[in-house]
């Protein structure tokens, strides 16, 4: 009894916790940064003042989030407002079950684990749709409403991104698609270079499935104050940013994965520590990815409503389809070689 | 000891019974969003009793398509409507007779089809998850057979699908004239020469303005 309770409850539950602790405090540091950055490009300081260069700012902000008084608006639906926050979160935590960090670091090992990361992040626009309906506020049913189509739209061609990718790798789990990235050619085996297009259409549509910017008109500041979001405060808004900044964190994990080779490393094996595959290749990765949410964030000007949906449903999606058409070829004609292993 | 079919069977029995309660939902909130959220419960549920049958692929799908974007729909279109909630149960009685009778005529059809299967027991065949006899997981095998023993079916169900859409946008599509469109490549091809004109002009001098006399007491 006592070691079946170790085995199947206190294992799991601890590396969850070995997943999630982490996830929280990366968030922390990765909003300080992100003020850093967009400080930095507006050519002003930042965040200095709370701690060293300004690092203990975003758990000053928590801190105060966590303090402040949710509010409810008049009439609103309360169950559905308290748990709209949680239902934007859970979705957010629970897709890093099947997230690879390493060969043997994986919390599930599941066959179908890109099939659950899909699940998983289409189910994450019902915290936001349910947030803007709760709320009883115009502005936020108005952001409801175009977070809901944006992430129907762009689900579909980050779907089909996936299955380039499944074509070429021939599986579902995670930790082989990685494999099949593995080989003699080192960088020149990633996925990234025969799915160059569908590759660069996968990071951007997952720019707009987290509605970061310029992608951002649930939230739309400038036309809706803030979109779903607006009547929110304290630790509710709080539960939203966390889930906003996982999903965003999640989406530089997917693309380091899928297209760039997860933990390999680019360089030669006889490179020695440059060479040899670990987990710092990953974190590598993700953070060029994360950082370049950022730089479009500073970069862009915010799309129209309608020129998202033209770009999501009559460019997207043909050059996707195309391109699955074309991994498939790929695949039949022996074009890539995949999975020689390193 | 935790016994592991026990376990199943609690977790069936427990996913089972949000189920009927989810549907119940359905049916009897007043509040449609509130009915629409509890079918998204429903699915879920279901997706849940799937996956402990170990039909992963069929659980994953069903929350990819149903809950995942179907219904996302759905809350969408009745999250718009503006019901007067008097009005839905207006003609709860007058429609009760056909409700029942519909009712009745399906639990007879399920009825009947349980003794059929009842009367035809089957012993359950070799595991069909497993190819040329070794277990493979239910999506291959899934794979598998939708692309070599049911592709023609499967061809044919895409097909009528895309027909499917091919007629809604048919029947949605309105010519209006008058309307204006934005031809996107027509912008991205415009050059700022066209649209600003940068006219250089001699500074003007300001005229020192002559204080009137007798207005200089202003309050």
């Amino acid at each position: 009894m006592g070691e079946q309770l170790i085995n199947q409850v206190l294992w799991p539950v601890l590396g969850i916790l070995a997943i999630v602790l982490p996830l929280v405090i990366t968030v922390a540091l990765y909003v300080w940064w992100e003020r850093k950055v967009l400080g930095w490009m507006h050519v002003r300081m930042g965040p200095n003042k709370v701690g060293p260069f300004g690092l203990l700012q975003a758990f000053a902000d928590v801190t105060k989030l966590l303090l402040k008084e949710v509010i409810l608006p008049t009439s609103a639906n309360k169950v559905l407002y308290y748990l709209a926050p949680l239902i934007a979160l859970v979705p957010a935590l629970a897709a890093w079950a099947v997230i690879p960090f390493n060969d043997k670091l994986v919390l599930a090992n599941v066959n179908a684990g890109l099939l659950y990361l899909l699940a998983m992040t289409s189910l994450g626009v019902y915290g936001i749709i349910l947030a803007g309906w709760a709320s009883n506020s115009r502005y936020a049913l108005l952001g409801a409403m175009r977070s809901a189509a944006q992430v129907i739209s762009y689900e579909l061609a980050m779907g089909l991104c996936l299955v380039c990718v499944l074509v070429l790798a021939g599986s579902l789990n995670l930790t082989d698609i990685v494999h099949a990235q593995a080989g003699k050619k080192g960088i020149f085996e990633w996925f990234m270079w025969p799915l160059l297009p569908v590759f660069v259409i996968y990071f951007i549509s997952g720019v707009a499935e987290t509605n970061r910017a310029p992608f951002d008109v649930a939230e739309g500041e400038s036309e809706i104050v803030a979109g779903f979001h607006v009547e929110y405060s304290g630790s509710a808004f709080a539960l939203f940013f966390l889930a906003e900044y996982a999903n965003m964190i999640l989406v530089s994990f997917l693309a380091s994965i899928l297209f760039m080779g997860g933990w390999l490393s680019p360089f030669p094996a006889s490179w020695g520590f440059l060479g040899a595959d670990s987990i710092l290749w990953l974190f590598a990765k993700v953070f060029v990815f994360a950082f370049l949410f950022l730089w479009f964030r500073a970069s862009f000007p915010r799309y129209r409503y309608d020129q998202i949906m033209r770009l999501g449903w009559k460019v997207f999606i043909p050059i996707t389809i195309v391109w699955v058409l074309v991994a498939g070829c790929m695949k039949y004609f022996g074009w890539v070689t995949v999975g020689t292993g390193g | 000891m935790i016994d592991s079919n026990m376990f199943q069977l609690v977790c069936f029995y427990a996913f089972a019974a949000v189920t009927v309660v989810a549907a119940l939902g359905v049916i009897t909130l007043r509040n449609s969003v509130h009915a629409v959220l509890s079918l998204v419960l429903t699915f879920f549920s279901t997706a849940c009793i799937w996956l402990l049958a170990e039909a992963e692929f069929l659980a994953i799908a069903l929350i990819v398509v149903y809950v995942g974007a179907v219904m996302v729909l759905f809350l969408f279109v009745v999250m718009m409507l503006d019901i007067k909630q008097e009005q839905v149960r207006e003609g709860f009685i007058k429609y009760l007779p056909v409700g029942i009778i519909v009712a009745l005529v399906m639990l007879g059809e399920m009825l009947g089809l349980i003794g059929v299967r009842a009367m035809h027991e089957t012993v359950m065949g070799a595991n069909p998850a497993a190819l040329n006899g070794v277990p493979v997981s239910n999506t291959e095998w899934l794979g598998h057979a939708l692309y070599t023993q049911f592709l023609l079916p499967f061809e044919i169900a895409a097909l009528i699908l895309t027909v499917g859409v091919v007629a809604a946008v048919v029947l949605t599509l309105r010519q209006r004239t008058g309307v204006r469109h934005q031809q996107a490549s027509q912008q991205v091809r415009v050059n700022a020469r066209d649209r600003v004109r940068v006219v250089k002009m001699a500074a003007e001098v300001p005229v020192a303005p002559q204080p009137a006399p007798g207005k200089e007491t202003t309050p």
